[in-house]
C-alpha cells in the first residue's frame, strides 16, 4: 500500500501544472480559484487589515480540494503501474534467432522487424509476437496469464499464436513475426495498464460536457451575483464569492472521474481481462444480446455417459459390463464416462490380460471402438456404423434400437450403441452436462434486460433441449461463421449491442462486427486483432464478468454525478445566509444547520466539499456495489442512496466540521 | 377559501380530461391524417401551399427548418415594425393614435413576434385598431403557429430512428394555424362575446359618471384577440389591465374558461408527444412531472396569499377567512376572482409564457411573487408556452436521464436513443442560454443608472422588480412584476434583444438536439432499459428541474423575494 500511496502523493502535486489540469474544466477553476485567494491572502497580510486567516483558510482548502482530486488520478493510475512493472521486467533484452536464407543469425529482439522468421528451441524466450510456422512446443506464458500451467502452441489451425516474453519449455519451433517493435502485444499491455494511451470514453465525455455547462451556468451565478449584491449594499468579498463558485461546481465528480474510467479498466486487469480500448469497457455495460459458445461456456467441455438403455431381453449389468470393456482402451473424456457410470452398476476397473485382449481403437472411417476378448468382439460407436457392423456379423437389430436411439436424439444427447458379436446389447446415452450456476447467472441477465444467445454447431434438436436446460434466452444451431455474423447484424440492425468470445481465425470477422468481441488468448493473432479484449484466462464464461464490471464502472459513475449535485442544496443553506447576514440579519431563518458564524458556515462548506473527494476515493476505485437486478429496481435503490444520500449527508457533514471549527476555536 | 379550493380541483381535473382529446386530434393533424374538419380545411391549405409553391410532401432537416423558422419571423418582424411606426398615417384609427416611437415599436414587433407579448406601451392610447388586428393579434396567430411548429419538428426528430428530417416548416406552421388555433380561436371569441366581451370598431365612449366626472372607456375588436390572447400563450392584452379589466374577462365563467384555453394545447402537446413516441405512458409521465409543479406552485401561492400579510394585522385587520370574508391578502386582485382564481391565474400565466394577468403580481406577498418568477426561472416547462414549453421540458428530461440514467449500468439513452457529447453539448446549450440573459441583464440593470433609476421601490422589492423584468423577457413571458418603468430606451432595447436570444437561442439547439437524435437507431426496451415512464421518472424530472432551477437563481432570489418574506414577517415593509 505503502509504494501506491507515496507516488501518489508525489503525483498529486506535479498535476497541479495548469496545462494538465485544463483538461479538466471543473478542477481548472478551482485551481483559478486557489490562485486569486491566495494573492488575496498575501495582499491581506501585507496589508495587515483584518480576515487574514479566514482568507488563508479558504485559500488552504482550495488547493487541497485540487490536490485531492489528483490524489484519487494518482491513486488510480499507481496500482496499473505496479503491473506494468512487472510485465516490463518481462521485456528485458533477449536475442532472437532469425533466419534469413536458411542460415541462422543472432540479432537482438528489439531489431525484429514484422516477416521475419525466428526459430525459438527448448528454455529460450520467444523474443515477438508472432505466429508459429513449423513445429509444435509447449510454452510458460505466465509472465502475462499469471497461469503457470504451459499450453501447447502448433502451427496451422487456432493455436499458433505466441506473444513475445513468454517461454518455450520443450521442442522447437519456428516462428513469423507479426508486430514491429514498439508495437508488441506486450507494449499495448503495459501501456494499457499503466493508463498512458487512455483517452476519454463517450460517456465521459458527455458526462464532461455536462459538468463544464454546470460549472459555466455557477460561474454565471456568480459573476451576476455581485451587481446584484452591490445594488442590495450587500456586496460580499471575491473570497466569499469563489469559496461559492467552488462549494457549487461539480467538484466531486470532477474531481474523481478520471479515478474511476482508470479503476474500472483496471477491475477488467484484475480478472484478467484486456481492454484494447475504454470504449468497450463502455460497451459492455450497455450489451443487450450475448452470444455465448456452448462448449466451454455452458456446459462443460465433453459430454459424458448418463444412462444404459438395455435392449429388450438384456439387463442394465449386462450392458454396462459390455459398454465398461468397450471403453477401456478408449482415454476420451467421453469414454471415461462410460467407464464412470459403469462402475455403478457394481463393476469395478478390471484387469484385462493383454495377451488374450484385442483393444479396437477408435477411427474416423469405422466410427466404433472396442475390444475383442476370449473370442467375442464388443464395439460401442455411432449408431448406423454399430448397425452395419451387426448385420455384417449376420445378425439383425431388433426395432427398439433404432427407436432407442433416435428418442436419445430427441432428447438432445448423443447415442452410442453397444453390440456384442451379432448381438444388440443397447444405448448409452451421452449428454451435455450445464455447468452448475449457469442458469441463476442467465436468470440475473435477464432481469437487467440482457438476451443470452447460445452458439453451438450441433442440430436444432440438440441445441434445443440444452438450451431449455441451460435457460438460455435463444439459441443458434448448426452454427458457421457466417451464421454467426448474419445474427450479430441482424441484432444491431434492430439497435442492440451484441457481445461474443472467439478464438479461430474464421471468427475473426464476427469479433471485429460485435461491440464486445473478446478474443481468447488462446487464439489467434487474427481473432485477437479482430476483438476489441482479450481474455488472457481463456475463459469463455468470463464474458458475464466483463458485463457486469462495465456496468459498474457506468454505475459508479452515474452515483457520484448524483451524490455531487444533490450535495449542492445543503452548500447553499450554509453559505447564503453566512453572505448576506450582515446586510440581512433576518436572513439567519436560512441558517437550517445553525451554524456558529458567517466565516465558520463558509469555512465548513468549503472543507466538507475538499474531504469529501478523499472519502469517496475508495468507492470510485472499488466501484459501487453491483446488483443485477431490473433496471427500475436499481435506479430507485441508487436514487435513494446517492440522491436522498447526497442531499442529507452535507447537513449532517457540514455541521459537524463547523462544530469541530468551534471547538478547535479556528475562526471567529 | 373552500370556494377558491374547489374551483382548482375542477379545473385541474378538465385540464387532464381536455389533454386526450385535442392531443389527438392534433396528433392526426401533423401526421396529415383526416380529420373531422378537413372536408372544409383541406382545400384551403392546398391553395396556400400552391399559392406559395410549398411541396407539402418535402422534409427539411435541421438547417432548412431552421433557417425558414428565423427567416420567416425576422419579415414578420419587420412588418409589425412598419406597422406600428405607421399607424397614424394608417386607417382604421378613430382615436387618432399617433406614430409609435423608434424604440418602443422595436421591443413591441421582437415582443409579439417571439410570443412574448411584453407590453411598455398603453394598449389602450397607443396603438390604432389597424395596428390591433393587422399587426399585434394576427401576430398571436402567427409567433403561436411557430412554436408549435418548432414543437413538432422537435418531437418529430425525438421519436423518429434513424433520420435526420425533421419535418416542413411551412406545412407545420400552416397546419397549427389552420386546423388547430384558428377553429379554437373562433370558437373562444364567439363564446367571450356571448359573455360581454367587447367586439366593434367604434372609437373611444365618453361617459359621465354618478360622481359627474367624465370617464374615456376604451373599446375595440377585443374579444377575438383576447381569445387568441389565451390560446396561443401570448398574453398581451387589449388593455393595459390585462385580464383583470371587466372588457377582457367580465365574468367568473370567462375566467375559468380563459385558463383552460391557456393550457389547453400546452397540456395537448404532452398526450401528443405520448402518441409520437408510440408510447402514452412516455407522455402522462411528462404531463405528471408538469402537474405535479403547477400543485406546488399554486399550493404555495394559495397559502401564503391566504396567510396574508402579518403587519396588517399588527394593524388590527382581519385576514382569517371567514363565513362571510374570503380573508387573506387582496390587496391588487380583482375581488370577484378572490385568491384561489387569482394564484391558479398567476401560477398559469407564469408556468407557460402567456403573462397575462388577471391580478397585480406586484401585490403579491413576496413569497407568491417569488414563485411566480420562479416558474418562469424554471424555463417555463410546466407545460410551458405552446410548443417551446414542451421543448424545454423534454430537454429536462434528456438531462434527467442523462445525471441518473447512468445510475442502471447503461450510458444514458432517451425513448432507445443514446445520449451521447453532441446531444449533452446541445442540451447544455439549450439550457444555459436562460441564465446567461436573465441574470445578465438582471446584473447590468441593477448597476447601471438607466436601468436602477427605473425601479419603483426601495429595498428587495425593487430588485424583484428588476428581476422579474428580465426573467419575463428571456422566458418569453410577457407578463410584469410592475413598478418598473420599461418604456425607456435601455428597458426597450435590452428587453428586445433579450426577447430575440430567448426565443431563437432556445429553438435552434433544440432543433439540432432533434436532429441529431433522430438520426440514431433505437435501441428495443428491456427490462435493463432506464424506465422513463414510472413515478421514478417523474419524481426525477421535477427534482432536476428545480434543483438545477433553485440551484441557479437561489442566491439572487435570496436578496429580493425570499429576504422581502422575511422582511415582512419582521414588520419592515419597502415604499
Amino acid at each position: 500500500m505503502r509504494q501506491v500511496i507515496w507516488p501518489a502523493i508525489r503525483g498529486s502535486f506535479v498535476k497541479l501544472d495548469p496545462r494538465q489540469v485544463a483538461r479538466n474544466p471543473v478542477m481548472f477553476v478551482v485551481e483559478v480559484g486557489s490562485v486569486i485567494t491566495t494573492v488575496s491572502f498575501v495582499a491581506s497580510l501585507l496589508g495587515g487589515h483584518g480576515g487574514t486567516a479566514f482568507v488563508g483558510m479558504v485559500s488552504g482548502w482550495l488547493w487541497f480540494t485540487v490536490l485531492f482530486a489528483n490524489f484519487a488520478t494518482s491513486m488510480a493510475e499507481g496500482r496499473g503501474k505496479a503491473q506494468a512493472d512487472t510485465l516490463r521486467k518481462t521485456k528485458t533484452e533477449t536475442l532472437a534467432n532469425v533466419q534469413v536464407d536458411g542460415a541462422v543469425r543472432q540479432v537482438a529482439a528489439s531489431e525484429l522487424r514484422k516477416g521475419d522468421v525466428v526459430v525459438v528451441s527448448a528454455g529460450e524466450t520467444i523474443p515477438g509476437d508472432g505466429d508459429v510456422i513449423e513445429g509444435i512446443a509447449s510454452v510458460d506464458e505466465s509472465a502475462i496469464t499469471g497461469e503457470s500451467a504451459p499450453v501447447i502452441r502448433e502451427s496451422g489451425g487456432d493455436r499458433s499464436a505466441v506473444t513475445g516474453g513468454t517461454r518455450v519449455l520443450s521442442d522447437e519451433i519456428k516462428v513469423r513475426i507479426t508486430s514491429d517493435p514498439g508495437h508488441t502485444f506486450l507494449d499495448r499491455m503495459i501501456a494499457l495498464v499503466e493508463g498512458a494511451e487512455r483517452q476519454k470514453t463517450p460517456n465521459e465525455i458527455a458526462l464532461n460536457i455536462l459538468l463544464a455547462g454546470l460549472t459555466i451556468i455557477f460561474l454565471i451565478v456568480i459573476v451576476t451575483l455581485q451587481p446584484v449584491a452591490i445594488y442590495s449594499n450587500a456586496a460580499v468579498s471575491v473570497t466569499v464569492l469563489i469559496a461559492l463558485l467552488v462549494c457549487l461546481i461539480p467538484t466531486t465528480i470532477g474531481g474523481l472521474l478520471a479515478a474511476i474510467g482508470i479503476a474500472g479498466m483496471d477491475r477488467l486487469v484484475r480478472h484478467n481481462v484486456l481492454a484494447m480500448s475504454g470504449r468497450a469497457v463502455e460497451a459492455a455495460g450497455d450489451v443487450d444480446t450475448l452470444l455465448l459458445d456452448k462448449t466451454g461456456t455452458i456446459t462443460l467441455g465433453n459430454r459424458q455417459a448418463a444412462e444404459f438403455l438395455p435392449m429388450p431381453g438384456v439387463s442394465v449389468e449386462e450392458l454396462a459390463d459390455a459398454a465398461q470393456l468397450a471403453s477401456l482402451a478408449d482415454e476420451t473424456p467421453e469414454g471415461r464416462s462410460v467407464v464412470v457410470l459403469a462402475k455403478q452398476f457394481g463393476i469395478r476397473g478390471r484387469h484385462i490380460d493383454p495377451e488374450r485382449a484385442k483393444f479396437v481403437e477408435f477411427t474416423a472411417q469405422t466410427r466404433m471402438s472396442g475390444i475383442d476378448l476370449d473370442g467375442h468382439s464388443i464395439r460401442k460407436g455411432a449408431g448406423d456404423a454399430v448397425l452395419a457392423w451387426i448385420r455384417q456379423h449376420g445378425g439383425s437389430a431388433p426395432t427398439e434400437l433404432e427407436a432407442t436411439l433416435q428418442e436419445v436424439s430427441n432428447q438432445g444427447g448423443t447415442p452410442l450403441a453397444v453390440a456384442r458379436d451379432d448381438r444388440a446389447l443397447g444405448v448409452i446415452h451421452l449428454k451435455d452436462i450445464v455447468k452448475g450456476g449457469i442458469r441463476e447467472r442467465f436468470d440475473q441477465m435477464r432481469s437487467m434486460g440482457i438476451r443470452t444467445v447460445m452458439i453451438t454447431g450441433d442440430n436444432p434438436l440438440t441445441a434445443a433441449v440444452i438450451a431449455k436446460e441451460a435457460g438460455v434466452d435463444d439459441f443458434l444451431a448448426k452454427a458457421t461463421p457466417e451464421t454467426k455474423m448474419e445474427l450479430i447484424k441482424r441484432e444491431q440492425q434492430q439497435g442492440k449491442l451484441v457481445a461474443m468470445t472467439g478464438d479461430g481465425t474464421n471468427d475473426a470477422p464476427a469479433l471485429a462486427q460485435a461491440d464486445v468481441g473478446v478474443a481468447m488468448n488462446t487464439g489467434t493473432m487474427a481473432a485477437k486483432e479482430a476483438g476489441n479484449m482479450v481474455d488472457l484466462d481463456s475463459n469463455p464464461t468470463k464474458l458475464i464478468e466483463i458485463v457486469e464490471i462495465g456496468k459498474q464502472l457506468l454505475i459508479t459513475r452515474g452515483a457520484l454525478t448524483t451524490f455531487s449535485i444533490a450535495n449542492d442544496v445543503a452548500k447553499y443553506f450554509a453559505i447564503i445566509p453566512a453572505m448576506f447576514m450582515v446586510a440581512y440579519p433576518q436572513l439567519a431563518t436560512l441558517n437550517v444547520m445553525r451554524l456558529h458564524s458567517a466565516d465558520s458556515a463558509i469555512l465548513a462548506a468549503v472543507i466538507f466539499n475538499a474531504i469529501i473527494i478523499v472519502l469517496l476515493i475508495p468507492l470510485a476505485l472499488r466501484g459501487v456495489k453491483f446488483r443485477a437486478i431490473p433496471a427500475a429496481a436499481l435506479l430507485r435503490y441508487n436514487l435513494l442512496v446517492y440522491g436522498l444520500g447526497g442531499v442529507i449527508a452535507p447537513f449532517i457533514g457540514i455541521k459537524l466540521i463547523d462544530m469541530l471549527l468551534v471547538a478547535l476555536r479556528l475562526t471567529s | 377559501m373552500a370556494w377558491g379550493i374547489l374551483q382548482i380541483v375542477v379545473f385541474l381535473i378538465l385540464l387532464g380530461l381536455i389533454a386526450k382529446p385535442l392531443g389527438t386530434y392534433m396528433a392526426h393533424v401533423y401526421r396529415g391524417e383526416r380529420t373531422l374538419l378537413h372536408p372544409v380545411l383541406r382545400p384551403v391549405e392546398r391553395f396556400i401551399y400552391r399559392v406559395c409553391g410549398v411541396d407539402e410532401r418535402r422534409e427539411m432537416g435541421v438547417k432548412g427548418y431552421a433557417i425558414s423558422l428565423i427567416v420567416f419571423n425576422f419579415i414578420v418582424l419587420l412588418f409589425i415594425y412598419a406597422v406600428l411606426r405607421l399607424q397614424g398615417h394608417l386607417p382604421l384609427n378613430p382615436a387618432h393614435v399617433p406614430d409609435m416611437s423608434p424604440w418602443v415599436a422595436f421591443n413591441t414587433a421582437v415582443s409579439f413576434a417571439t410570443n412574448t407579448n411584453w407590453q411598455v406601451y398603453v394598449p389602450e392610447t397607443s396603438v390604432s385598431y389597424l395596428s390591433q388586428m393587422l399587426a399585434l393579434a394576427r401576430e398571436n396567430f402567427v409567433s403561436a403557429a411557430v412554436g408549435m411548429a418548432a414543437a413538432v419538428a422537435f418531437i418529430r426528430g425525438l421519436t423518429r430512428h434513424s433520420s435526420r428530417e425533421l419535418g416542413n416548416f411551412w406545412v407545420d406552421f400552416t397546419r397549427s394555424f389552420l386546423y388547430i388555433l384558428l377553429p379554437l380561436a373562433v370558437a373562444g371569441a364567439l363564446f367571450l362575446v356571448s359573455q360581454g366581451v367587447v367586439q366593434n370598431l367604434n372609437g373611444p365612449t365618453h361617459a359621465v359618471t354618478v360622481a359627474g366626472v367624465t370617464q374615456t372607456i376604451a373599446q375595440g375588436p377585443f374579444a377575438s384577440q383576447e381569445s387568441i390572447k389565451e390560446l396561443g400563450t401570448n398574453g398581451g392584452g387589449s388593455y393595459n389591465a390585462n385580464s383583470a379589466h371587466p372588457y377582457e374577462n367580465p365574468t367568473p365563467l370567462t375566467n375559468f374558461v380563459e385558463m383552460l384555453m391557456i393550457l389547453a394545447i400546452p397540456v395537448s402537446f404532452t398526450y401528443l408527444f405520448g402518441r409520437f413516441a408510440g408510447n402514452q405512458r412516455q407522455g402522462w409521465a411528462l404531463f405528471a412531472a408538469a402537474m405535479v409543479l403547477l400543485v406546488m406552485s399554486v399550493g404555495v401561492m394559495f397559502a401564503s396569499e391566504q396567510h396574508g400579510n402579518p403587519n396588517l394585522t399588527r394593524a388590527g385587520v382581519t385576514q382569517a377567512a371567514t363565513a362571510t370574508q374570503a380573508g387573506g391578502n387582496q390587496e391588487g386582485k380583482e375581488v370577484r376572482n378572490g385568491i384561489g382564481a387569482s394564484v391558479l391565474w398567476a401560477t398559469i400565466t407564469t408556468d407557460t409564457s402567456t403573462g397575462a394577468v388577471n391580478s397585480s403580481h406586484d401585490s403579491l406577498t413576496p413569497l407568491a411573487g417569488g414563485m411566480a418568477m420562479l416558474n418562469i426561472a424554471l424555463g417555463e416547462v410546466v407545460f410551458g408556452g405552446v410548443g417551446v414549453g414542451m421543448m424545454g421540458l423534454l430537454i429536462f428530461a434528456v438531462l434527467a436521464v442523462f445525471i441518473a440514467g447512468l445510475m442502471v449500468g447503461r450510458t444514458p439513452e432517451y425513448l432507445g436513443k443514446k445520449i451521447e457529447g453532441r446531444e449533452m453539448k446541445l442540451a447544455v446549450l439549450a439550457t444555459l442560454y436562460f441564465c446567461v440573459t436573465a441574470l445578465g441583464l438582471a446584473a447590468i440593470a441593477a448597476v447601471l443608472p438607466a436601468g436602477k433609476d427605473a425601479v419603483l421601490n426601495h429595498g428587495p422589492h425593487g430588485l424583484t422588480e428588476i428581476l422579474y423584468a428580465a426573467l419575463s423577457q428571456t422566458g418569453n413571458n410577457g407578463s410584469a412584476f410592475a413598478g418598473l418603468t420599461v418604456s425607456g430606451k435601455f428597458w426597450s432595447i435590452a428587453g428586445g434583444l433579450v426577447m430575440m436570444w430567448g426565443r431563437f437561442f432556445f429553438v435552434v439547439p433544440c432543433l439540432a438536439l432533434a436532429s441529431s437524435l433522430g438520426a440514431k437507431k433505437a435501441a428495443p426496451e428491456s427490462s435493463g432499459t432506464f424506465p422513463t415512464t414510472g413515478p421514478i421518472f417523474v419524481v426525477l424530472v421535477v427534482g432536476v428541474i428545480l434543483i438545477v432551477g433553485a440551484l441557479t437563481y437561489f442566491p439572487s432570489f435570496a436578496l429580493g423575494p425570499i429576504v422581502e418574506q422575511f422582511l415582512m414577517n419582521a414588520g419592515h415593509l419597502f415604499s
